[in-house]
């Protein structure tokens, strides 16, 4: 993985130093929250509801395993011994003093991490596909362009006061598992029919109170072009965006308000300006930066189909966890394993301190001391041997994180939501914990198939409630929660946004309903094949619609 | 009835003024009965944050349930109480030891 050079680390210091000066003022009254506020949300500390929020930047969602006990350390000394991994492939301590944060800074630099463009109208943290390095399906590692991009719009000069914040996700694979399509940059690396790498390039893309798909504006960008067509970009965005109203101030109303075509022949003809000076990207640069992320040297080892095979008979635990959490690697003696912090009525995404210190344990052992946080909410070992997976698995289920549901219903995103978030409108997880219970039955779950449930406690759609297959959104009504569905939404390559059915439900309600939901699609499925999301696409919202409110219009 | 609530600087954590101070629970909150007491708190609260004791200070709307003191809405309970999916942390996490 990617190692500081000195330039790097010296960055990283005098970042440290700085807001620990910053704090420190700050504590002794002689700056003003007015003026300290921008500063801290620089550096990754928002104030919630109980406490100051610490959210830690984890590039492109890669992690060793000495990174990972210094988060279980972080969450044990200075938080309450744990810490949630979000959707953007970061963490977020809950519970840290203000006073604390310098020496937090600290413990992070001293293993190449930091809080750095986590907050604030900048680019932040560029998000990866967490399979990378590891799928059999892609053509590329997209983590080189992430850091090449990373490196680029740390404290970039011209795009630290944007008109709003700015996300760029990459992928290597067709199957796009970085969500790109909901990005404010989406890349999908792939190659020409020359054999060259480059990009297919999106924009405008996004959640929040108005969501956007994507628009694709190039259909290949060669990889040296990478950063003066992103630079061209952003100079559109940061000329032209607005600026005089919070909610329009994103790319994807840019986008929107002036037409893909008219925006595209402006990025283009921005870029024409750029593509042949400075940012124009040496290929030894490229190649370069592409050597930290050289995999691992993965030795032949043959003996894992029939010590799979054995374990298989051995234990239905693991049989089942093999057939859900574990997907093929490109080398056949290997696999890809996902750490499901999704355990039947837990909190999504958390982990404990000790949780985090076995994991990495874990990785040190058997995974090439590689760890991915993947935008679902899960841990991802990328490189385990077929032979050691049943070694993995028992260790996993020493510490409780060896539950069998990747990508069923219980797989649930959630926003942190009322519960801690000083935004929230309503709670996400104790919906998430009721829903993941009430289909607690592994039996049931893999008989309903891949189902991506999320859910968002306020409209800013943290929870990626817009492209859930099933989404839920909370809001407040007359001082009470209300929860309302959208169906049909995706985040995956044919990303789409899902449709409000109908009117909202009580928290006693929503999961009823989205057992009925749920009831409602194994009726109509063709065949336990079809998943939810292609039979909602084939049927539309109508049985749906029938089936939640039916009783109530003839009430009516 | 109103009561003056905040996040202590330092910390973070959630405060509400009571009896010439910033208590860590809600329970005994100066209750603001008038305008008049508003106005009161509120200037108690504004004096605060230029004391850089506290942050993000506001007047929340509040009732006396069974002689103690508590917020109306859902996100100040969870506020005085703590996250309700984690009983052993926030403000409730004390009261039960």
């Amino acid at each position: 993985m990617y190692r500081y050079d000195e330039f790097d680390h010296d960055f990283v210091q005098a970042r440290v130093a700085e807001f620990s000066d910053q704090v420190q003022r700050r504590l002794a009254g002689e700056i003003t929250e007015d003026q300290f506020r921008p500063l801290r949300l620089m550096n990754g500390v928002y104030l919630q509801l109980h406490a100051y929020m610490l959210r830690i930047a984890v590039p492109y969602g890669t992690l060793n395993g000495k990174q990972l006990r210094m988060l279980g350390h972080i969450a044990r000394k200075y938080d309450k011994g744990y810490g949630h991994f979000t959707t953007r492939q970061n963490i977020q301590f809950n519970w840290p003093a203000l006073s604390d944060i310098p020496a937090i800074l600290a413990d992070l630099a001293s293993v190449e991490m930091h809080a750095i463009q986590t907050s604030g109208n900048c680019i932040r943290n560029v998000t990866a596909d967490h399979f990378a390095g590891a799928a059999a399906d892609e053509v590329a590692d997209p983590r080189p362009y992430a850091e090449i991009l990373r490196q680029w719009s740390s404290v970039h000069p011209e795009f630290s006061f944007l008109p709003r914040k700015f996300k760029i996700a990459v992928t290597g694979a067709e199957r796009d598992r970085a969500a790109i399509q909901t990005h404010d940059i989406g890349l999908h690396l792939k190659k020409n029919a020359a054999g060259e790498l480059g990009f297919a390039v999106y924009i405008g893309g996004g959640q929040g109170r108005t969501p956007m798909v994507a628009r694709k504006i190039r259909d290949f960008l060669p990889e040296a072009d990478l950063l003066s067509y992103c630079t061209a970009i952003l100079r559109v965005y940061n000329l032209y965006g607005r600026r005089d109203n919070k909610y329009k101030a994103r790319i994807k109303i840019l986008v929107h308000e002036t037409g893909v075509e008219e925006i595209t022949r402006q990025v283009e003809a921005e870029w024409l300006e750029l593509k042949d000076a400075e940012l124009k990207l040496p290929e030894a640069d490229i190649r370069a930066i592409e050597a930290y992320f050289a995999p691992p040297v993965l030795a032949g080892r043959p003996e894992g189909d029939q010590a799979v095979k054995l374990a298989r008979l051995d234990s239905k635990g693991f049989s089942e966890w093999l057939d859900q959490n574990v997907v093929t690697h490109r080398h056949p003696d290997y696999a890809a394993v996902t750490i499901s912090l999704k355990g039947i009525g837990e909190v999504p995404g958390d982990a404990s301190d000790s949780q985090m210190e076995a994991i990495a344990d874990i990785a040190e052992k058997y995974g090439f001391d590689e760890l991915r946080v993947s935008h679902e909410q899960n841990l991802i070992l990328p490189h385990v041997a077929r032979a050691d997976l049943k070694a993995v698995y028992d260790a996993l289920v020493g510490i409780g994180l060896a539950t069998a549901n990747s990508n069923l219903i219980s797989d649930i995103i959630a926003c942190p939501g009322l519960d801690y978030c000083a935004l929230a409108t309503a709670r996400s997880i104790p919906i998430a914990q009721e829903i993941s219970q009430r289909f607690a039955s592994l039996e049931r779950q893999r008989e309903i198939g891949e189902l991506k449930l999320k859910i968002s406690g306020c409209i800013n759609a943290c929870g990626h409630h817009h492209v859930g297959h099933i989404g839920i959104l909370g809001v407040e009504k007359k001082g009470s929660e209300l929860y309302q569905v959208t169906l049909g939404g995706s985040a995956d390559e044919n990303t789409s946004v899902g449709e409000i059915i109908g009117r909202g439900f009580s928290s006693e309600e929503i999961t009823d309903a989205i057992e009925q939901i749920v009831e409602t699609y194994l009726g109509l499925r063709l065949d336990p094949q079809e998943k939810f999301i292609d039979a909602y696409r084939r049927v539309g919202p109508a049985p749906f619609k029938e089936a939640l409110y039916a009783g109530e219009a003839k009430a009516a | 009835m109103k009561i003056l609530t905040a996040n202590r600087l330092t910390d973070g954590i959630a405060v509400w003024y009571a009896d010439g101070g910033w208590a860590e629970t809600v329970d005994h909150a100066d209750l603001a009965h008038d305008k008049a007491a508003e106005d009161r708190l509120e200037a108690t609260g504004a004096k605060a944050y230029a004391a850089n004791e506290v942050v993000d200070v506001n007047l929340i709307d509040a009732e006396v349930v069974n002689g103690v003191v508590q917020p109306v809405r859902l996100r100040e309970k969870i506020r005085a109480a703590g996250p309700t999916i984690r009983n052993d942390l926030g403000k409730q996490a004390a009261r039960a030891a």
